[in-house]
This record gives structure tokens, C-alpha cells and sequence, in this order.
């Protein structure tokens, strides 16, 4: 499988979260003067995505995430962006951000599933990254940061071939393997059928380097054509227009990744209906991975170099709800199946002797605004079990 | 008929593979042995699919670490079984009648990009026919006449897509590529007798009926077309006819 693939799929994630938290702060923005202590704010929303802006570019962190290394699960690849998303003073409840994560996790295997070319997996980033641009336009420092996490992107990538790309494109698509969760706005824009599968449009323009289907053409040995078909494909298609661009400004022409939420679009998302079929889905296995040390390590490694700012002076952590009420959400963290749950991996780096002091005084910062009862016994352990093996 | 999973519980009688994998029944004169390929190494069993004969593991030696390391595209040819690799290297190894006495006897240097597909038909009897064909990411395709030694007969070069799949019929060499199209070649000349626009995206299979002459492709636009291949009675060029 591809060693390239963690930066497109971390970055498109990253930005599908941060339009989700957008939409969500906005939505329960309440004006300045006119808020209370626990309520948000315009103010704090900026914050909010400033803070978690520059911690997912941080130039280290960039560094790290860009070393060729295979995917992670999708269970230890959740820790990053629980971590992210609690890189301001925003706080996340088990259920919020499980449901945070479903919705990340299926926008992009949509976006992935629909790209036209392989390549244009590229352009869905790029789209992500030109809505990011926009969250902090204000702030020069992070939009540096980010169009050098630009300039990273066009130098690895540009140069890559079609079959590299199809290969990445068959990485990530075994990461989002067997993940059918249903997404109101999907469902009701009729790009999701009820049993969670996109659906696959058979219209609308082709790839860019390919030609409309219902043509046979034939030649003799001097390569003059001597005779053509036409032939009704079943599909409704037309001609591309024109070539997305690469630049780090341009138009991208697709609209995939770009930003499809608005303050009036509340997205829910259907836990019933999806544990169909368990038989037939492929369970994670639960004998202990030889190869989950492994992991574990690459990912500690990685959020080492995640530099959380502390919040100078004491301040309340503002919770956000995912959910319209407090009562969904403690619903939601109760009737969630158990195959879609996510034990919380809690790394502690002091207990393997390997680790750096500067990562075990990096993670030791993270521990600021946990809280005992976020981590369940399982994750504690799992380190400690990883050694006994 | 045989499925492969990656994740699942270990039990035995099920084989555990690795991420992009493949597996292909070949058929020899005399034995019927089960290929694997993955990013490790090249498998083989005996029919009943839990005899493992012989393992190759792949020599990833000059690959740059941002390079993937794997074995793709399988194929039988007479008493050899083909695997490309990820170098562009095709594999050769030749097979006893029967016990694990296989031996990687060459290894072709015809690519330079990874083998995506290798596709074999038995040799028509004559001294120069093509009865191997191997295709790359880059869509170069190599024609290939088998033997103690393969001798490589005609290269087609891509143009920028890769070649997922290929088929050889009669002389005949079937290309599906990343763009969604269909190219029929002669095998003997290397020339390029039909171009179909079929599919709006990249062509995933290609499969061939041999006693009837139907070509099958498979896209990921979630089509599957069927082709009727034959020559023309008059110049005897490749020709095409859309069936279903």
C-alpha cells in the first residue's frame, strides 16, 4: 500500500472538522454583550479555529506527518483529532466527538469515492485547505503556515503518476472500508441510500483526460481509420470543461471538499440500520495486534510534535454540544452500537522507557484539561498490556 | 472459487493476507497450483489451497522508502508461472509436475514502472507467436513469446495512464486503461486496430470468453460492458461490436 497517503487523508479529515466546528459554533453563537459566561461567542469561535488551525500546521508537526509511513487505524487515528480538537478552549464529550468523527470520516470517503481521476484527490485537498485560508485570513503567521503546508503538498505530489495516485486512492479507500453510516444531509441530498452506500452518479461531465463513452473506432496497419460505432452507453455524460488547477490560487473546478455546511443544515447522523448485517461485516479482530505496539509508537511519535498552546491564566473550558440538546447526547453515548465504539487510546509516554524526555514533557502538557473519567480503564491499560505481551 | 480478507479472526483453512493482495488459479499441464501475491512475497499451494509449495519473498533492495514493495499480476505460461512485481521485473518460475522443486528460473527486464497485469494464452503451435503479454502503471504494454528463455517481440507504449488489464485472444492483445478506454492490438505487428471510448472511468477488469471471442470490462463508472471480438473477412483487421 502507499507510504504517501497519511498527509492527504490527515488534512482532509482535519478540514472536514474544522467545518463541522464551524457550523456548529455558529450555530449556537450568541452576541457579544448578550452572552453569558458559558455561552459562545463570534470572539471565541475565531479562537477556537485559530488555535486549532495553527496546532494542526505547526511546522513540526508537519514535519512528522509527512514522512513516508503507513495508515493508521481508524481507532488510533481518532486520538490525533481528539487531541486537536481540544487543542483551544473548546471541550468535547465522548458522544460529540464521536459523532464528529462519523461525520469526518464519511464526508472525505464520499469525496474519495467521487473523485473523477484519481489525481483529484489533490484538488479536494487543495479545496480544504483554500476554506481554511478563509477561517484565518486575518492571522499571516497561520495562513504562512499553511501555504507552506501548500508548497509541501505540490512537491510531494505534483510530480507523482497516475498509478502512484491509484494506489493511494486504493489505500484510502481500504481505510474507509465497511464504514456505512447514514448522514441526514446525504441521505436527504440523495447521494446516500438508506443502507449507507453512496451512490455512484452515472451523469454529469467526465474525467478530465477521458473521453465521453459510445465510440468504436477502427484502423488498418497505417493507423487511418476505416470504420466507427456509435453505441448508447447507459450513462448520461458529457465533455469535461476544463482542468482543475494546481496553483497554490486557482479554481479547482470540483466541488468536492469544499465546505457544504451551513448555519441551517443541523447534520445528524443514524446509528439504527447501520448494525445490519454484522455477519457480513468484517469484525476488528480482538486478539491482540502484534502490530498495534508499532502503531501506538508512530502515533505517539506524531502527536509529540503536536505543540499545544496552554492557556494563559485559568479559564473555563467552553463545552460543545454536537447535538441539539445535552439529553441527545447522553442519549446518543448510550445507544451507540458496539462495534462502531472507539476505546479511547491513552498514551502515556512515561510508562515506556524508549521515549525522549522532551516527547514525555511535550505529552505531560496535553494532560492539562483532562479530565480521569475521559479515558476508560481499556485505554489506560492498553500500553501496559502491549508490553506484557 | 476463492475469496481473500485481510482482517477476521484467525482460523485455520482460511488464509491471512496482507494489503494488496492477489490470487489466481493456475493452470499447468500437469498440476493446478494457488498464487498469492502481496506486498511480502509470492505464495504458491497445492490445489486443496492449504499445501504451501513454495514462498518467494520479495527483495525490496533498490526500492526508495516512499516506494510501495509488492507483487502484482499472475499469470500461467505452459509449465511457468509469471508474477510481475513492483520494479517492473517479471518473475519467471518453473514448475515440476508435481512437489515443491520450483525455481525462479529468469527475471524479465522489459518495465520500468509496476506490473498491473499479465496475460497469457496457450502458444497457436507456429515459431513467432506471442503467448504472453505484460502491462505496467504506465501503460506501456510488453509482448512476450515464452520458452526455456521468454524473448520480448514488440513493446506498445502507453500514453500517461496505466494499464490495469489485459487480455490475449487469438493474437489479439485487449488493453483496459485508467481513462476509461478499450484498445485492441495485433499481437504480431504491435499496431492498434480499435480504440473504444467505454467506460467514463478507469477500467478495473477485463475478462475474456476464448470459445466465443466475447471481451467482458468492468469500470469503476459501475458499468460492465460486453464486446464481440472477431477479424474482418476482407483485411483480416481486429474488429469490435458492442453487445451489451
Amino acid at each position: 500500500m502507499s507510504v504517501r497517503t497519511l498527509p492527504l487523508l490527515f488534512l482532509n479529515l482535519g478540514g472536514e472538522m474544522l467545518y463541522i466546528l464551524d457550523q456548529r459554533l455558529r450555530a449556537q453563537n450568541i452576541p457579544g454583550d448578550k452572552a453569558r459566561k458559558d455561552e459562545w461567542t463570534e470572539v471565541d469561535r475565531k479562537r477556537v479555529l485559530n488555535d486549532i488551525i495553527s496546532t494542526m500546521f505547526n511546522r513540526k508537526f508537519m514535519e512528522e506527518l509527512f514522512k513516508p509511513q503507513e495508515l493508521y487505524s481508524k481507532k488510533a487515528l481518532r486520538t490525533v483529532y481528539e487531541r486537536l480538537a481540544h487543542a483551544s478552549i473548546m471541550k468535547l464529550n465522548q458522544a460529540s466527538m464521536d459523532k464528529l468523527y462519523d461525520l469526518m470520516t464519511m464526508a472525505f470517503k464520499y469525496q474519495v469515492l467521487l473523485c473523477p481521476r484519481p489525481k483529484d484527490v489533490l484538488l479536494v485537498t487543495f479545496n480544504h485547505l483554500d476554506t481554511i485560508k478563509g477561517f484565518i485570513r486575518d492571522s499571516p503567521t497561520i495562513l504562512q503556515q499553511v501555504d507552506e503546508a501548500f508548497q509541501q503538498l505540490t512537491e510531494i505530489y505534483g510530480g507523482l503518476s497516475a498509478g502512484e495516485f491509484q494506489l493511494i486512492r486504493q489505500t484510502l479507500l481500504i481505510f474507509f472500508q465497511d464504514l456505512h453510516i447514514r448522514v441526514s444531509m446525504f441521505l436527504k441530498d440523495k447521494v446516500q441510500n438508506n443502507n449507507g452506500r453512496f451512490v455512484l452518479p452515472v451523469s454529469g461531465p467526465v474525467p478530465w483526460g477521458t473521453e465521453v463513452p459510445g465510440l468504436i473506432r477502427m484502423f488498418n496497419n497505417k493507423g487511418e481509420e476505416v470504420k466507427r460505432i456509435e453505441f448508447k452507453h447507459g450513462g448520461n455524460y458529457v465533455p469535461a470543461p476544463k482542468e482543475g488547477s494546481f496553483e497554490l490560487y486557482g479554481d479547482r473546478v470540483l466541488k468536492l471538499g469544499t465546505n457544504m455546511y451551513s448555519v441551517n443544515r443541523p447534520v445528524e447522523t443514524h446509528m439504527s440500520g447501520s448494525s445490519k448485517n454484522l455477519a457480513s461485516r468484517t469484525q476488528e479482530s480482538i486478539a491482540p495486534n502484534p502490530l498495534a505496539k508499532e502503531e501506538l509508537n508512530f502515533l505517539a511519535r506524531l502527536m509529540g510534535r503536536m505543540e499545544i498552546k496552554k492557556p494563559s491564566g485559568p479559564e473555563p473550558g467552553f463545552r460543545l454540544n454536537l447535538f441539539t440538546t445535552d439529553e441527545e447526547e447522553e442519549q446518543a453515548a448510550l445507544t451507540r452500537p458496539e462495534e462502531l465504539s472507539y476505546e479511547v487510546i491513552n498514551i502515556q509516554a512515561t510508562q515506556d522507557q524508549q521515549r525522549s524526555e522532551e516527547l514525555a514533557r511535550i505529552m505531560g502538557e496535553f494532560e492539562i484539561m483532562e479530565q480521569p473519567s475521559l479515558s476508560t480503564s481499556k485505554g489506560d491499560d492498553l500500553l501496559a498490556m502491549m508490553d506484557e505481551l | 472459487m476463492v475469496a481473500a480478507d485481510l482482517d477476521g479472526p484467525y482460523e485455520p483453512g482460511v488464509r491471512r493476507a496482507d494489503l494488496g493482495l492477489q490470487v489466481h488459479w493456475c493452470v499447468l499441464p500437469f498440476r493446478v497450483l494457488l498464487v498469492l501475491t502481496s506486498h511480502r512475497g509470492i505464495q504458491m499451494y497445492e490445489s486443496n489451497g492449504y499445501t504451501m509449495v513454495y514462498w518467494h519473498a520479495l527483495d525490496s533492495g533498490d526500492a526508495s522508502p516512499v516506494q510501495a514493495v509488492f507483487a502484482r499480476g499472475i499469470a500461467a505460461s505452459g509449465h511457468f508461472i509469471c508474477v510481475g512485481t513492483w520494479s517492473g521485473r517479471v518473475l519467471v518460475f518453473d514448475i515440476p509436475a508435481k512437489g515443491p522443486n520450483i525455481v525462479l528460473s529468469e527475471e524479465l527486464a522489459g518495465h520500468q514502472m509496476p506490473i498491473t497485469d499479465i496475460a497469457t494464452e496457450p502458444a497457436q503451435g507456429q515459431d513467432c507467436v506471442a503467448d504472453m503479454v505484460t502491462a505496467d502503471d504506465s501503460g506501456l504494454l510488453c509482448v512476450w513469446r515464452s520458452g526455456p528463455e521468454f524473448t520480448l517481440l514488440t513493446r506498445i507504449p502507453g500514453f500517461g495512464v496505466p494499464c490495469p488489464s489485459v487480455q490475449l485472444w487469438q493474437g489479439i492483445i485487449a488493453a483496459g486503461y485508467g481513462n476509461g478506454q478499450v484498445h485492441l492490438y495485433e499481437a504480431t505487428t504491435g499496431n492498434l486496430h480499435v480504440q473504444i471510448n467505454a467506460h467514463a472511468r478507469a477500467i478495473c477488469a477485463l475478462d475474456l470468453a476464448s470459445e466465443v471471442g466475447k471481451l467482458l470490462s468492468a469500470g469503476e463508472d459501475t458499468f460492465v460492458h460486453i464486446w464481440k471480438l472477431s477479424r474482418s473477412p476482407e483485411s483480416g483487421y481486429i474488429e469490435a461490436a458492442p453487445l451489451l
